[in-house]
């Protein structure tokens, strides 16, 4: 503990960031150096599922995905918003009580309201 | 209890006494990397075992058995065979969003798995918003296995990519909530007061209904969000051939397996951090002698065991149960479990607010 907390937070996050970039490129670079390399026209086509593809595959899509998307970045700010909340809450008492729940029914509210409009339902 | 960091601060103590401050402070950081690599590889390798043994028994077989006594060394067979294989680079890929997919997927894991406690004083990152922070670098994993498959100019994977996004989005709401449920029942975000506060009795316990039912969503949504169990929509062999990795090809590939394994552990070890007293021996108030039993067992032994039994739950879901359909995917989340936990928090917060709780 003690000699964790004199390396501060800031160079241990970056430690393990730096930790991860280099397990990747050691494990490549060992990979490059160890594995076979052969080249041919066929080997380099996408696989998909067997057969020859048709047509390009970075496409717009299903729109689908999209309206979940934009639900999770109402809710996900939310739920950061209720973190402070949540730290200090036993503090607040009963009033804190009060604040969130007229918080948290306008957010439901906006859930209703998407699901009454049919967001939720997948076509 | 023994405490761990009495070795990291005789260890400090040693580099401090012979070299300037940075060089000790660099040293260190180095220390730490290799310790962190050589626990991410060994928790990798265990788990594969882990899972292929338990499916194995699951299914009424022996699993790998040839390899070593049991199968112990089919994993770094296993391990070098995929390092050995060719890496295919495909036409028509976006090359730098295809090579820079596994270093997001990595990257992300590893440092929360530097942000998870040990044992006592065995913790790399103590943020004050240590859980929070946790669930922050989550968020990149999602954005890596995306780009896997957006990148890969193959039609199956763009879908798998599709799915895993909306799954992992949608489910991040119930796991968020789980745990701001256990973050107002604590009043702290660090990781470290959590499992101090778990000293007199784990939250599961002190927290009654809510934290049991923040616990059961927590598990539904640990198992959404590392892409398992009935939820492995982005990669369901039968429909997408592999998900969103199946252009990867050796080490590639090998990473996104690695890095699926670390986050069953990782969230495993959130759960087990959250509810269930991280190393936090078992303890009753009262029972001085029990607590005393308790707490000769290791403290990483606490936390590993915890881990690994939660882990051990979440891969009998995925052999017991049929995989789901996305539209019950996605109603399961946004109809029912999302508000039960919205609901479960109101809870939480009645229960705080009026002191009905241990």
């Amino acid at each position: 503990m003690n000699l964790l907390m004199e390396i501060g937070n800031g160079p241990l996050a970056i430690t393990a960031t730096i930790t991860g970039i280099g397990l990747v490129f050691a494990a490549l670079l060992i990979a490059k150096l160890i594995s076979p390399k052969s080249y041919s026209v066929k080997k380099s086509e996408p696989y998909e599922c067997g057969i020859p593809t048709r047509g390009e595959s970075m496409i717009q899509f299903k729109t689908g995905y999209y309206i979940f998307a934009i639900l999770f970045l109402i809710f996900d700010v939310e739920t950061v918003f209720l973190y402070p909340w949540a730290v200090i809450a036993r503090s607040l008492g009963v009033q804190s009580l009060l604040c969130i729940g007229i918080f948290l029914f306008i957010l439901v509210l906006g859930l209703a309201y998407a699901w009454r409009k049919g967001a939720l339902k997948w076509t | 209890m023994f405490d761990f960091g009495i070795w990291t601060s005789w260890f400090n103590n040693l580099l401090t006494g012979c070299m300037p401050g940075w060089a000790a402070t660099l040293i260190e950081c180095v220390v730490i990397g290799v310790l962190v690599l050589a626990t991410y590889a060994l928790l990798a390798l265990f788990y594969i075992l882990y899972e292929r043994k338990l499916c194995a028994w699951f299914q009424c077989r022996l699993g790998p058995m040839r390899v070593g006594k049991w199968g112990l060394l089919q994993v770094f067979a296993d391990m070098f065979k995929i390092l050995i294989k060719e890496l295919i680079s495909l036409k028509g890929t976006d090359k730098f969003l295809f090579k820079l997919a596994p270093y997001l997927v990595i990257t992300s894991s590893v440092v929360m798995l530097a942000c998870l406690p040990w044992g006592r004083g065995l913790q790399i990152i103590n943020y004050n918003i240590g859980i929070f922070f946790v669930l922050a670098v989550s968020s990149v994993g999602v954005l890596g296995i995306l780009l896997a498959g957006w990148s890969s100019n193959n039609k199956y994977t763009l879908i798998g990519a599709m799915r895993s996004g909306a799954q992992m989005v949608s489910y991040e709401l119930s796991l968020g909530l789980a745990i701001i449920t256990i973050v107002l029942f604590a009043g702290t975000m660090n990781i470290n007061e959590l499992v101090y506060a778990q000293n007199d009795g784990w939250f599961i316990f002190k927290g009654h209904i809510p934290a049991i039912i923040a616990f059961l969503i927590y598990v539904i949504a640990a198992t959404a969000e590392t892409n398992r169990g009935p939820f492995d929509l982005p990669e369901a062999e039968h429909e997408l051939t592999a998900g969103y990795h199946t252009e990867y090809s050796g080490i590639h590939f090998g990473f996104f397996y690695l890095a699926e394994y670390l986050n069953l552990f990782i969230v495993s070890g959130i759960a087990s951090l959250m509810f269930l007293g991280g190393w936090m021996p078992l303890h009753i108030p009262g029972w001085d002698g029990f607590n005393e039993v308790m707490n000769w067992i290791p403290s990483i032994v606490w936390f590993l065991g915890k881990a690994f039994f939660i882990s051990y739950v979440i891969i009998w879901f995925k052999w017991t149960f049929p995989r789901v359909r996305i539209d019950q995917m996605l109603a399961f989340e946004w109809k029912y479990l999302m508000p039960f936990s919205l609901a479960n928090l109101v809870l939480m917060a009645v229960f705080v607010a009026l002191g009905w709780h241990f």
